[in-house]
């Protein structure tokens, strides 16, 4: 059973908030709800089907965001990607539609990383949780940035790709955040402004590194025949992907990621090419997040990411692959930690032709969001989804 | 940047892995391998993730390797360098890389095998350059 076009996203919403110090992150949770709710022209009874993650819904499981959002439900899933979460659970929720289980499903991520004040790039991790790798990784003190940065190192060595490559990434999306009002970072940066700013870990420097937000979003998946009954734009879902990549016994590289697997699943149950794809929100925690998922989707050749991105080539009305059109994590917002929401919104908004006009690519048709949750360095999952408007 | 000392923390070791923690404490750093399908893993498992062969065994590598990559981690109180070494044996594993100069590591850099105290529990396998 194929996902093509049996499920659409009829809501998104973005909370503006970059800075919750004021509200809980269950309350977070609820008023993305409503804001994608009120984008779809649904109400809260309508739901009865609701994805998150774990993660960052405290309580077993889902249980207790549902329990204090007060949903009936047919069908629901809390699998935990890290921040592509959002994405899978966008293909979860189409394949549940598909199957009957429910019809208009609910998909919300929420977080207060920065009032909490989390070093979240740079702080080693805890010894609370021990995993199977617990013991054999803690004691090295893997952050968040350094193993992004074990990656980056990788790529310079083995295709000779140069800071200055990956600063162009920031770069474009910083070109797009300036339109954003909302976005943490708004000021255009130069590819010296990147490399100049502080080493955080080496390769990256700060400004290749994403923004630390409170906040979070909120989408609806629904059955077509509810889509068509709604007053939005019609963004159907036609295909998605989803792959783990982890350590592979020590058979270790770090080259590559989970894209590899999971863009060929969604283009193939897609029926389109790279080439098809008139914008795409990729996940961009650091810059070499981006370069690598480039290469790994398919929109130039392994090791050419770095080439690629530079000259302003990711930025929209002048490139030739327009990404992150709101900024991105970079710039704009990273709620949580987990920017797998956001890609999707950013994409749904360009489909319906509902992006800053600044940032609005001409005739985008066929959208792409992807992310890899967890770390490029170690474990993590990657999905991709797919939309075209209709 | 000389390398310093910082604090390690500690390995939890459990039932699956107390040999290997035990090895460490001889100075030994054991990787996993199955009878089954002969490949070497890391880390060392009672069940090969390779075939899910479960008659696995410790085996002692001989403490040399190269550096796949690495990153010297600037924002921390005490600057570090963390790795990917490959060990000659094949497998890869994560480690720090010390004794050294941090402004001087480079990928491919014939590296070998030391240990250093945690902070409580036992010896962690660690690198330096040759």
């Amino acid at each position: 059973m194929s996902i093509k076009g049996k499920a659409n996203i009829v809501g998104i919403f973005e909370h503006p908030t970059r800075k919750a110090d004021d509200k809980s992150l269950f309350q977070l949770h609820a008023e993305c709800a409503q804001g994608a709710l009120a984008d779809a022209g649904l109400t809260k009874n309508d739901i009865d089907g609701y994805f998150c993650a774990s993660g960052d819904t405290p309580g077993l499981g889902a249980l207790s965001m549902i329990d204090y959002l007060g949903l009936k439900l047919r069908h629901w899933d809390s699998t935990d990607t890290g921040g592509s979460s959002y994405l899978l659970q966008v293909g979860h929720a189409a394949e549940a539609i598909a199957a009957g289980k429910c019809s208009i499903a609910l998909i919300t991520l929420a977080g207060r990383p920065r009032t909490e004040g989390q070093a979240t790039g740079t702080a080693p991790r805890a010894a609370a949780v021990q995993s199977a790798e617990t013991a054999f990784e803690n004691p090295y003190a893997p952050a968040t940035a350094n193993m992004y940065a074990m990656c980056a190192m990788r790529h310079m060595y083995q295709y000779g790709t140069t800071s200055e490559q990956l600063a162009w990434v920031k770069v474009a999306a910083s070109h797009h955040a300036q339109y954003n009002p909302h976005a943490m970072l708004r000021d255009v940066v130069t590819v010296e402004d990147v490399v100049n700013s502080p080493m955080i870990a080496d390769p990256l420097h700060r400004l290749d590194c994403c923004v630390i937000s409170d906040g979070g979003g909120a989408i609806i998946v629904a059955a077509p025949e509810v889509a068509k009954s709604l007053k939005r734009p019609l963004v159907k879902i036609i295909g998605a992907g989803e792959a783990p990549k982890h350590q592979q016994g020590g058979q270790i590289d770090l080259t590559y990621s989970g894209a590899v697997w999971s863009g060929p699943a969604a283009f193939a149950e897609a029926g389109v090419k790279p080439a098809d794809i008139k914008y795409a929100s990729i996940y961009d925690s650091f810059t070499i997040t981006v370069v690598m998922q480039i290469e790994d989707l398919g929109f130039c050749e392994k090791g050419q990411g770095g080439r690629f991105v530079s000259d302003g080539n990711l930025i929209s009305g002048t490139g030739k692959l327009p990404f992150n059109t709101d900024g991105g994590g970079l710039c704009n917002n990273h709620p949580s930690n987990r920017g797998g929401l956001t890609k999707v919104v950013e994409a749904v908004r360009q489909l319906r032709g509902e992006a800053h006009p600044k940032v609005q690519v001409a005739n985008c048709d066929i959208a792409l969001a992807h992310g890899t949750g967890g770390s490029l360095g170690t474990r993590h999952g990657a999905a991709t989804v797919i939309m075209e408007r209709e | 940047m000389q390398s310093q000392e910082r604090k390690i923390q500690a390995p939890v070791p459990n039932l699956e892995t107390k040999a290997f923690w035990d090895a460490t404490a001889e100075g030994k750093l054991m990787v996993g391998k199955c009878e089954a399908c002969g490949k070497l893993h890391y880390y060392p498992r009672a069940i090969c993730p390779f075939c899910f062969g479960d008659k696995t065994e410790l085996q002692q590598v001989s403490g040399n390797g190269t550096i796949y990559t690495y990153s010297v981690m600037r924002r921390a109180p005490i600057p570090y360098a963390i790795a990917y070494v490959t060990l000659a044996e094949g497998p890869t594993m994560m480690t720090n890389i010390v004794d050294c100069d941090l402004d001087q590591i480079k990928i491919g850099q014939a590296v070998k095998l030391v240990f250093k105290p945690s902070d409580g529990g036992p010896p962690v396998p660690m690198f330096t350059p040759l």
